[in-house]
This record gives C-alpha cells, structure tokens and sequence, in this order.
C-alpha cells in the first residue's frame, strides 16, 4: 500500500506518519503511551470504555484516540490536567462497578484495569459500589463467565463474533444492566460456544477465564496411590516463559519438563510425540483417499478440538472429511494408559494422566465422546492450561528461569521437528506433507520447509508435486477465516466441479496453538509472530524432522500398533464425530 | 369551491385519543341524516396545533374554530351551522382577554407562528395525495428533477442556511454535499423519525398531518445525491404515523412519484419503513443506522460519518422529520426567501412542543429567533393558574433549564447553547413555583439512566452515580462534597462519553446546579424542598386552628390517613402519609401545612 505520509504534532512534537494511522498509534510511534481499556490491537476499535480520550488543538471536543485517525496538520494533546482528570474519573467510575476483590482474583497482577488503577494512584473509591449482582455462568467444561467482574469492553464479544464468527455471546440488556451472554440468556454450554477460549485470553479482567483445575492436579501429585504423568504440547514452550519474565518465543521446553518434574510428575511426555503419531495415522489417511480412493477429499484436519466442535454445530454436512485421526494430546492420553501402562507394569486406573495445553477447548475434548476413554479410563484425567501451569509452578516455589535444563521420558517423550511444528498454523499441513510425500512416493522430500503455508495470514495456500500428481492444500486459522474456505469446497462438491483442495488445516485460534485460548495474556499480531519464530525455531534445531523417522514411533508401531490405521490404531487412535444443535435449548 | 362547506376534523394523535375520529363519523352519518352530505365534505386533517383546545374542528369557509368539541357536538354543528348557517356560538374559541369569538388568524396562539413545517398541517387530509398536491405537493420534485442540476439544489439549500433540525444544527447542505461527492455506490437517503425526547411531538405531528412532504423531501435528496433508495426509521410507538406514511407511499407510488422511473425523468427512487423498538438511542444516527441493519441499536464512534460510511457502510444521508419537511418549500420558494426568516445563523422556524405548565399547549412552529417570552406568554398564555414562571426546560434530556432572567433571549442555535441547553429536537416544558428542580433533574436523568445503551462507560455507570447523588439530594442526604462529586462526573460524561445522548445527558443536572444552586442548598444544607416536592423532606399537617372539620382531605386522601370527628379538626397519620399532596391541594380554609 502507498499510504501517503502527512505531518501532525504530538504535545507539540512534530514528525510524519502513514494516512490512516490512529491518533493511538501515532502516539506509540513517538514513545506517547495513552492509556486504554476496551482497546485491542486485534479487534477494530470499538470506543467503549472512554479512557484514551485526548484533546485536538481547535476543537472543543476530546476524541477517542482508539478511533480517531490522523489528519494533516493535527495538533493533539495526549495529558494535561484535564483530560488526565476525566480519564481518572471514567477509571473510578468503573472501578464503581467492580468488585473489590483483587486479592482474591485469578488476574491479580495480571489485570489490566488495576493496572490503570496503580497508573493512575488511585487511593481511594470516591463513588459508592454498585455492583450487578449476575450469576457466574460455568456451565461449559472450559470457561467460566463471571458478569460481576464484566467492565463491558465489548472485547469478548468482537472476538467471538467477529474474529472468530462463532457468535456464541452477545451484549444483553441495556445501560447498567448491560451484560456478556449468549443470546437469550441460555447457559454458555447450552450456546454455539466453541469453548475456544479466545474470549479468555482476550478479556482484560477476571471476567471469563479457564475453568481452573489445578486443584485436581495437586490432589493427585498428593495421591500415593496416583501414578501421574504429563504430557506439554508444542505451543507451551514458546510462550510459557512469558509469565516468568521471558521474550515471547524464548524456548523453555527442557526447563518445562524439569518444573513438571520437580511439581511430582513420574513419568514427563510431550504431545510432540502424540504429534508425529497423529501425522502417521492421518498421512496414511490422505495417502489412502487421494491415491487410493478410499474416502472422501478434500480431508480436514481434526487436532484443534474447538475446530471439531464448530464443524460439528456449523458444518455437520462435512463430518465425511474430517480426519478419524484423534488429536495429539489424545493419542498420548490413549497410549500413556495402555503401552505405557502395560510396559511400567502399572494399572490405567493407577495412572492420573494431565496435559498441559495452551487450549481451553482441550478440557472439553478429553470428554468429547466415548472414544476418549479408549484406554477402558478416562484417557486424560485433567487438561490445564499453560495459564494454570504457570500458576503452579509459582505457588510451589520453583524458581523456574534458574531450573536446570532436562529431558522428557522415553519413549512417550521422544519427537521430531514435524511434531514441534504442530503449535504453529500451518504446521500440521507442513509435517503431514513432509511425511505423505514419503509415503506416497517412498522418497524423502529434499527441502522439508514448506514456507508457503506459514505466517500470520489467515488464509494460506501451496501446491506440492507427489508421483506425478499435484496436491493441493489450504491452511486456514482463526475461526472467522473457514468459512470462506469450507463454503468453496461446499460449492464445488454441489455443483461437482474440481476439488479446489485435497487437503485443509483448520486452527481456530489466530497463529494456531501459540495463539491458542490458554496461552499467556497480552497476544498480539507481534507476540504471536514470536511464538511462531520460536517453534520453527525447535523444528530447525531437531536432529530428526519427519515424523516417519521418529524412532519411537517406529518401536511403538513394531512393539505395539503393528502399522498405521491398524485395528490397534483404530481403536485407540482414531474417534467419530456427531452432528450437533447450536443451542440445547 | 366544489364543496358548499367544509369541516376540518383534527386527525392527530391528541385530538383521537379525545375520540376524534367518533367526531368524523358522527358528522358523515348526521349530514347524511340532513340530506346534505353532497354539499359537505368531511375531511379528517392532521394535527392543528392547538392541542390544549383539543378536539378541533374548523368549517370552512368561515373559518369557525370549534374546539373540545365532543362527539355529540356534530349533531347540533350540522343542524345548526351546515343547514341553517347559524355558528355554534358556545362552542367557539373564545380569546382569553377578548371574550370575543375568533377566527383563527385572530387566534393569540396562531398570530406569532410562522408555519413552514406545519403548513399542511390541519389543512389537508394526509391521506389524499391530491389534497398534497393541490397545495404545490411534489412542485419541488419536479422542478428538481427537470429544471435545476443537483448541484443547483444543493447551491439553494446552501443559500437558505437550513440546518438540521434533530438536535445538533449540522448545516444540511454540507451534510449532502460530502454524500454527493464520495465516490462510492449504492448511496441511501434516510429519514430519522426516531422522536423520543420526553413531551416531544414534533414529528410524530408533521408525519401524521404531512407525510408527502417527507417523501417527497427524500426523492429530492436521492436526485440529488445519487441514491435510489431511502429509509424511514420510526418508532412502532407511532402507529398513526406509520400508518399515513404506509397510505402516503402507497398512493405515491400509484402515481409514479415513486418507484422507477419517476414522472418519466429516468430517475427510480423508492422509500421503505423500518420500525425501531422505542430505544431513544437510536436517535443517534450511527445506533439508528446498525437498527436498520438489524444490529443492536449502539452509537460507533465516528469518523468514519454516515456520509462516508453510513447505512451497510455506505454513503448515506440522513436528516430528520423536521428537515426534510422544509425541503420542499425551500426549492420551491428559493433559498433567499428561506434565509430572509430567522437570525444570523439559524435560519427559518422551529417547531416546539410546548407543554408542561402552561395555558396554551401544543405545537408551535415560530421564526428562529422569536424570544421565550414571545411562546411562553404570547403564544403559549403564560402559566396555568396565575403561578409564577419559574424555568423553561429546551432540548429534553439532552438540554438544560432557562430561567426568567433569561427569557428575552432570541432562541437560536447558538444562544441556547450559550445558556446550558440546547435546540434539540424541539421539546419545551414550562415550569412554575411548584417545580422543584433537582427532581426535575432527576426525572431527566432516570429518563438517560433507563435510556443508556450500556456501551461506554461514562455513560453507563456515570448516569447512575448521578442519579444515586440526586436521589440522596432528594432524600436530604447529601453534602457539598456530593455536590462537588456531582460537578466532576458530569464534566467526565461529557468529555468522555462516546455519543450525544451520554454527552448531553448530565445537562439537565449541571444546568439546574448553574441556575438554581440555591435551591440545592437548600435541599444539602438545610433538608428542606422549597418547592415542597421531593416527599423525604417534607410532612403534611392539619393546622387545628383553621381546619373546621368538613372532612374533604379525608375523603381524598388515597390511604385514609386522616380521621376526625365531623366539624372538629382533623389529623394526619404520619406514619402512613404518602406525601401526595393531595390533601394540602384540596383543602379550602388552608388548615393543611406543608413544611
């Protein structure tokens, strides 16, 4: 784009900036922080909450500086005693509505409207409370709504409706009954909710969180009868560091297994390995529709479970797509309660399996249909999130960033670079064709970057030559971008036209499971791109990076599976999905 | 004339819920019973105007004005004025200081109007397209579509200074001008017909009695502008209105003044109506715009305007009901005749709904520039019952309270500005001695309370800390730091809040802090009501020495908390008062005390 650049002043300095910028980000251009609340850098401005109010030279007026583009000439004024004034007032005037209760919230100190309370000295609540007295709402296995803690930011909302068109809550009532909930006031479990989470990692207080279940976790650490394990996907080692003071993107993936170790945990895996498993079973699965015809194509891939969800409440007419394949997180479950099981010699119902996921939607997973019990228990017995993790992890006093760097267990924990790259959008498209051209051809692939399909851009395209035939594939993240995707392969399957794709990955998160619902606060577009740069990162820096080779997965094949989409892995490895209603009442 | 008589039967709202329309059908039946229906026509008009005088009804051509005219009238007006030529003298206006029988024009309430937006109102039946005809309808439209270029019509709205009537006084020209020139297709014109000012029934009144002049004002605009379609947004409070645009549409499309092709000039232009729910925040043209679109009615911030990215972000114009009815007079009669009516930079009328305590309420359409004092007591007869005046309330919620030292003030845009309030749409509620202002606060702030969209903050939770502080006010129990809380909420909803309705909503309160501290003073300081109106500060009692026992307080009272023996005086249970007033307002001997 050729924006033009035009000349303005902030607090009388002046400097050029891009047509089209807002006055909120012009100020961060020049080091100017405005204070904002309702304001995200993912959502278009909604100009709710008031506070990044700043004043124009010759208008009477204050404009939002969230919503207020540059103009030529513009003379803006960020702070003076005014505008600091009213900005402090909107503050207490929220902070009226809020519950006092920061002490005993899931966001103390890591909340962004005490945050701006602290910013602003706030030492005392001029206004009396009046607080709405709403229920919490923790219908759904993964989230919980708490209304009384709601500052109507608006930010959930946009997220699910806009980022992710899930349109599982809505504004209801109006003025100071305003409040967050699905339409017509059913439960968020009764609601198209996808349990995604986005609405979580979005929220800029302790108004919808994870449903927190660490306290499950530490009964069994405390258990003597409990045998438990652990599993960490991909995405937690880059982002995890983040709530011990790291850079986004900083691996911590040795220091992880050290903490889970020193939390009590016997035996440590990593979903990677479930990773380079799932690609086994669903490579063979392509390899069998597209050169075999067995099934139909485009195939879809089906490890994001709030991804399975939506299909199944928005898209059941495409549930013949979807790969059987169960999710990493889900093969490790499975596998940890029958072969680990049966090679430590410990009985399934002995073992106490927890995953650690950046996910919200994971929780709901693990109880999703009967085939996450294929172990004959509960395959995972608690899914936390890297949130959660992080948690416990300071309140057992583990100095984490002086923890020694240690490994995984074999051979649960063993794995490729294919598997790392699972956390990043594109990265199951990636590792799937790295081993799918060895499978169809029986030659490895000489370059296995497949660049094409990685980025933070929404929809993403790439065509690979295998024996002679060329694949495909689309690669599709954050909800609100499949749409678009599945509606062409709708068309051209009515319409019996050619297949604009033979295979396609969806991640409802935005950046995939770096971005996922149960990640750290604070993602952005930046943050996110660190993320990403961390898990290729672990890919590059992998001896092995096709899941064909791991040889975990070769032993476990040979001790235990026999090959892939065998009747073992069929029964442990593989799931079905069901049509479902958007509401339940 | 083709008719021998005509009688003019008022059709508005007010006159049909005092059974206007029994009154019309009386007179159809009772002039046929005389045998002379071919010589009378009925016609059912819009509003008069004249509301307190309600029903209406006006024979032509002698310009009889009768008023509170009851059903049963029509016999004895048919058998007496249409037969035998003999007026119906009791039921004749009588003028207050004359006595006399008036004829409209001579009529105090009609001599200082200036009737633009009104000027079909009461005069034709709004559902006959030919009677809007007959008095130029659609002349405008022609001439735009085949005499003047649209940049000549937007040169004409320009030279008449004509500016938005909904509140803000954004000059309508400007408004076009931007639609016009973006460079983006499909293009919508839309009328705002959203009223909801408290006591306000300005558009409703020019709907019901005008409706062509709305259409044919948005044909105008989509000519000019570039847009083939346009919207009326109308609350379903409105079902007279509603149903005379429905009628109005209907028959201008069966005469090709909409719908494709209009009048043969190649251009297509068609109207749809769009009822909201009632919510007053869709006033605000970005909240009415997502209601049109099906969205939840909460204001954007702007930019991007509506000229730029309106309805379905496209371009869009949108006015409301009292703009586009000076429209058509405006392309017809010229912008320099409009210009020469009114002030410097508010140019020709306004209309007002006056009510509150006043003698002569009801709608009035005056030059801008006319003083207070000129509708309070020349047109509207000053204060009911001799009280005395004590403030004009302008605006509604979103304005302020003009006291008496203020009434010679030309209004217009800027001056009432000046004085804490505003135009808006053309609300005006005159209050006496009795009025006690912080509740009148109060009510305009419950009214911004309830009204509140919930979006932003300020608004939300700064009209409700408002409104807890006044109610303390109310209840004698707040202090001046309360006060002073009051002053820095109020200035942080303004600066802050994101649309009018939050920005405007502390008005009422701030404005009646400016002009009558003293008597929220009294209220903080010395727990008393001056006004004897707010309930917690004030106690009923029977003083014994004047109360003779007649026991009327008694039997008035609607909790029979007042006995005694007959001929002796009488006592208030004050533990079961509800401080209505009742009592204190119909006791003769002043033996009941208010303190």
């Amino acid at each position: 784009m050729n924006a033009k650049t035009i000349n303005i002043k902030v607090n009388g300095m002046p400097f050029f900036v891009h047509e089209g910028t807002t006055v909120l980000e012009a100020a961060k251009l020049v080091n100017v922080k405005i204070p904002t609340l309702c304001y995200h850098p993912d959502l278009p401005a909604w100009a709710a909450c008031g506070i990044c109010v700043v004043k124009v030279e010759g208008s009477p007026k204050m404009f939002r500086a969230c919503s207020t583009p540059v103009e030529d000439g513009m003379s803006i004024i960020t702070h003076d005693p005014e505008i600091v004034e009213v900005r402090r007032t909107v503050i207490e005037l929220i902070l009226s509505t809020h519950p006092n209760d920061c002490l005993q919230c899931l966001r103390n100190q890591n909340c962004e409207l005490q945050r701006l309370a602290a910013e602003f000295g706030i030492r005392e609540m001029p206004f009396e409370y009046n607080i709405n007295r709403i229920p919490v709402d923790d219908s759904t296995t993964s989230l919980v709504l708490n209304p009384e803690k709601c500052v109507k930011c608006g930010r959930c909302v946009k997220v699910c409706q806009e980022m992710q068109n899930v349109w599982a809550i809505e504004f209801l009532g109006r003025g100071e009954s305003t409040r967050i909930a699905p339409a017509g006031d059913v439960l968020l479990a009764e609601s198209p909710c996808i349990k995604c989470g986005q609405c979580s990692a979005h929220c800029p207080v302790g108004a919808i969180y994870e449903k927190d279940e660490t306290q499950k976790v530490w009964k069994a650490l405390q258990d003597p009868t409990k045998h438990c394990v652990v599993q960490i996907a991909p995405a937690v080692r880059v982002a995890l560091g983040e709530a011990f003071g790291l850079e986004p993107g900083t691996l911590v993936t040795n220091k992880a297994y050290a903490a889970l170790r020193r939390l009590g945990f016997k035996g440590i895996f990593d979903t990677n390995f479930g990773a380079d498993l799932t690609i086994m079973e669903e490579g063979s699965e392509f390899v069998e529709r597209f050169v075999h015809g067995k099934g139909e194509l485009p195939l879809i891939t089906s490890c994001c479970p709030a991804w399975v969800d939506y299909l199944e409440k928005y898209y059941h007419d495409l549930i013949p797509l979807f790969s059987t394949a169960k999710s990493p997180q889900a093969m490790v479950g499975a596998l940890s309660k029958t072969y680990y099981a049966d090679k430590s010699g410990i009985d399934c119902k002995n073992i106490f399996m927890v995953s650690i996921m950046p996910c919200t939607a994971k929780k709901y997973e693990i109880v999703r249909s009967e085939s996450m019990y294929s172990s004959g228990c509960q395959d995972i017995d608690v899914s936390i999130t890297t949130r959660e993790l992080s948690r416990m992890i300071k309140s057992a006093g583990i100095d984490f960033l002086s923890l020694p760097d240690e490994d995984a267990d074999a051979p649960l924990g063993i794995y490729t670079g294919a598997g790392t790259i699972f956390g990043a959008t594109g990265g199951v498209m990636e590792a799937a064709l790295r081993t799918a051209y060895f499978l169809v051809t029986g030659q490895e692939l000489k370059n296995v970057d497949l660049t094409d399909v990685r980025g933070i851009e929404g929809i993403k395209e790439a065509r690979i030559r295998m024996a002679g035939k060329e694949v495909r594939v689309a690669v599709a993240h954050q909800m609100g971008n499949i749409e678009k995707v599945l509606d062409l392969v709708r068309e051209a399957k009515a319409k019996g036209k050619e297949l604009p794709w033979h295979f396609i990955e969806v991640m409802a998160c935005r950046g995939g499971c770096i971005g996922g619902g149960g990640q750290p606060y604070g993602a952005t577009d930046e943050i996110r791109k660190k993320r990403l740069a961390g898990i290729y990162k672990d890919d590059t820096l992998s001896k092995i990076r096709c899941s064909h080779q791991n040889p975990a997965i070769k032993q476990l094949y040979a001790e235990f599976l026999g090959k892939p989409l065998s009747h073992k892995s069929h029964e442990l490895l593989h799931t079905k999905y069901t049509p479902r209603p958007l509401y339940t009442r | 004339m083709a008719f021998k008589n005509y009688v003019l039967v008022c059709g508005g709202t007010a006159c049909q819920s005092s059974k206007s329309e029994e009154i019309y059908k009386n007179f159809i039946s009772e002039l046929e019973a005389a045998g002379i229906k071919e010589d009378v026509q009925v016609v059912k008009t819009g509003c008069f105007g004249f509301c307190e005088k309600g029903p209406i009804v006006k024979v032509l051509p002698d310009e009889s004005f009768y008023v509170e005219v009851k059903p049963t009238d029509a016999k004895e007006i048919v058998a007496e004025h249409l037969v035998k030529g003999r007026q119906v003298k009791r039921l004749l206006y009588q003028g207050e200081e004359t006595k006399k029988h008036a004829k409209v024009e001579d009529i105090a309430f009609y001599q200082k109007q200036f009737r633009i937006v009104l000027r079909n109102c009461g005069v034709i039946n709004p559902e006959d397209i030919n009677e809007y005809i007959a008095r130029d309808g659609y002349a405008a439209l022609e001439k735009v579509l085949f005499q003047m270029t649209p940049d000549e019509v937007i040169q004409e709205l320009k030279v008449s200074g004509l500016r938005g009537r909904g509140g803000a006084g954004f000059p309508t020209w400007l408004k076009w001008n931007f639609t016009k020139q973006v460079n983006d297709s499909p293009k919508y014109i839309v009328c705002n017909a959203d009223e909801g000012d408290p006591g306000a029934y300005m558009d409703r009144s020019t709907l019901e009695g005008d409706p062509h002049s709305i259409l044919e004002a948005m044909t105008i605009a989509g000519k000019t502008i570039g847009s083939n379609k346009g919207y009326i947004y109308i609350r379903a409070e409105y079902p007279l209105a509603i149903h005379r645009l429905e009628v109005a549409i209907k028959q201008a499309r069966e005469l090709g003044l909409l719908g494709k092709d209009i009048l043969g000039s190649g251009f297509d232009f068609d109207i749809e109506i769009r009822l909201g729910a009632g919510a007053f925040v869709c006033g605000e043209e970005t909240a009415l715009l997502a209601s049109i679109e099906g969205e939840r009615g909460m204001p954007k911030p702007r930019p991007p305007f509506p000229a730029v990215k309106g309805l379905w972000k496209k371009p869009t114009v949108i006015n409301n009901v009292e703009t586009w009815a000076n429209i058509p007079v405006i392309i017809l009669r010229g912008g320099a005749w409009f210009a020469n009516i009114g002030t410097e930079k508010s140019k020709g009328t306004k209309v007002f709904a006056l009510t509150g305590k006043i003698r002569n309420s009801g709608l009035v359409e005056v030059p801008m520039g006319t003083t207070l004092r000129e509708i309070i007591y020349d047109i509207g007869g000053g204060i009911i019952n001799g009280k005395k005046f004590k403030a004009v309330q302008t605006g509604g919620p979103s304005g302020g309270v003009i006291t008496a030292d203020y009434l010679d003030t030309p209004i217009d845009y800027e001056n009432l500005q000046k004085l804490g309030s505003i135009m808006g749409s053309g609300g005006m509620i005159v209050m006496d001695e009795d009025d006690c202002m912080v509740d009148i606060a109060k009510f305009y702030l419950g009214f911004t309370v309830d009204e509140s969209c919930g979006k932003c903050a300020p608004c939300r939770v700064g009209g409700r800390q408002l409104l807890n502080y006044l109610d303390k006010i109310s209840k004698g129990k707040a202090t001046r730091d309360d006060l002073a809380k009051m002053k820095q909420i109020g200035a942080a909803m303004k600066r802050a809040s994101l649309c009018g309705l939050g920005q405007t909503a502390p008005n009422p309160v701030l404005s009646t802090l400016t002009y009558f501290e003293k008597e929220y003073l009294a209220h903080v300081d010395d727990r008393t009501c001056p006004a004897g109106k707010c309930k917690d500060l004030i106690t009923y009692s029977i003083l014994p020495e004047k109360c003779i026992g007649c026991g009327l307080c008694a039997r008035r009272c609607p909790v029979s908390c007042i006995t005694g023996e007959k001929r002796q005086p009488h006592v208030i249970d004050q533990s079961a008062c509800i401080k209505c007033g009742e009592c204190y307002s119909v006791c003769k001997f002043g033996a009941v005390m208010r303190k």
